[in-house]
């Protein structure tokens, strides 16, 4: 988790947390060359995991150019010659967080290399949908330009940070589904469970969001216990918090589930 | 859960949540140039949302996310300069789609 502390490794590993997956994202600044990606995937793929195995995690993580930094295409272009490299790399379960931000053309034009990378070498995808206002229409606009490569299937990408507006239109279509719990912004735990009961368990990832922000990665804990005291079944629980996870990922053979 | 379970788990919290918004207003209400800070997008949204409250029974969640939402279809020209959202959406509300 490149923007946490090692506290929080050592908190996930004592709250019984052993898997963890990290998606490449924002870094809170946009990075000025390809050079940049490189160094960052590199600590994604090699430092990272070292750190996480210091306390017993096992770190897989994703591999892309965030939507957030899709603007400048020439940037844009360099790095998605690199990241083939990258994802033979042992511990990358496939192409994400690729998705949208702002909903623009030039990220939509980077969303659809990212996809087409993805089908052609038959990678799962992590979807990350933009935030607040702009959400609704990204998570559509997403889905249609995955709809058109004929060559991904749905149940192998999962669209994230779902929410009460698009996770209907999201299941419809064939998708995973994932909730990010966040403090603030996205969905909280209780609204998370609230999902879970209206639209079943089926293909639904409830995740922790862990970034530079005001965010906790142990809010996957409080969601499970949010199920529990509402009278919810352990089975059901393990489904939500273990299983599914499990199902999704262990698509890629590079995934090892404990 | 019954609703005497829902309302013994959830009241207080969602009790000091109302009183937060209804302290949110009257800042607002307290505040310099209210004209222009009623005329504010966000501003128009939030009291749309505070109508679907009281409208949108047993689809409130939903409801609201839709009233904050860019609902135009087609992609953006450019997202140069733009990172962050509003949490509202500045353009022409559904009703005028």
């Amino acid at each position: 988790m490149v923007s946490r502390t090692t506290d929080d490794y050592q908190a996930l590993a004592i709250s019984g947390i052993y898997t963890i997956t990290e998606p490449a994202f924002w870094a809170g600044f946009d990075r000025g060359s390809a050079e940049g990606f490189r160094d960052y995937f590199n600590q994604l793929t090699i430092s990272e995991p070292a750190r996480a195995a210091q306390f017993g995690i096992k770190h897989y993580c994703w591999i892309c150019l965030n939507p957030k930094e899709a603007e400048d295409l020439k940037l844009a272009e360099e790095v998605l010659e690199i990241i083939p490299d990258y994802l033979d790399r042992p511990s990358v379960l496939g192409v994400g967080e690729i998705g949208l931000n702002k909903n623009s053309r030039n990220e939509l034009k980077v969303l659809e290399r990212h996809v087409a990378i993805a089908a052609e070498r038959n990678e799962l995808i992590l979807v990350h949908t933009p935030h607040l206002e702009d959400k609704l229409k990204g998570t559509r606009l997403i889905m249609e330009a995955i709809v058109n490569e004929p060559r991904i299937n749905p149940t192998r990408v999962i669209i994230d940070h779902g929410e009460e507006h698009t996770i209907g239109e999201i299941k419809d279509k064939g998708f995973w589904v994932g909730l990010t719990l966040y403090p603030n912004s996205k969905c909280s735990p209780a609204r998370a469970v609230d999902l879970i009961e209206i639209y079943g368990s089926d293909m639904i990832w409830v995740n922790s969001a862990a970034d530079w922000g005001i965010s906790d990665p142990l809010a996957t804990l409080k969601a499970a216990n949010e199920m529990r005291m509402r009278g919810h079944p352990e089975t059901l629980i393990q489904k939500i918090f273990y299983e599914n996870p499990k199902a999704f990922l262990s698509q890629s053979p590079k995934f090892e589930a404990l | 859960m019954s609703t005497k379970e829902v309302l013994d788990r959830y009241f207080l919290e969602n009790r000091a949540r109302i009183l937060e918004i209804a302290a949110f207003l009257d800042r607002i209400d307290r505040a310099g140039a209210m004209e222009a800070g009623r005329s504010d997008f966000r501003y128009k949204a939030f009291m749309r949302a505070l109508r679907i409250l009281l409208e949108s029974e047993g689809n409130r969640t939903k409801a609201l996310q839709v009233n904050f939402s860019d609902l135009s279809k087609e992609p953006r020209k450019s997202a140069a300069g733009l990172k962050g959202a509003y949490g509202a959406w500045e353009g022409p509300f559904f009703e005028d789609h």
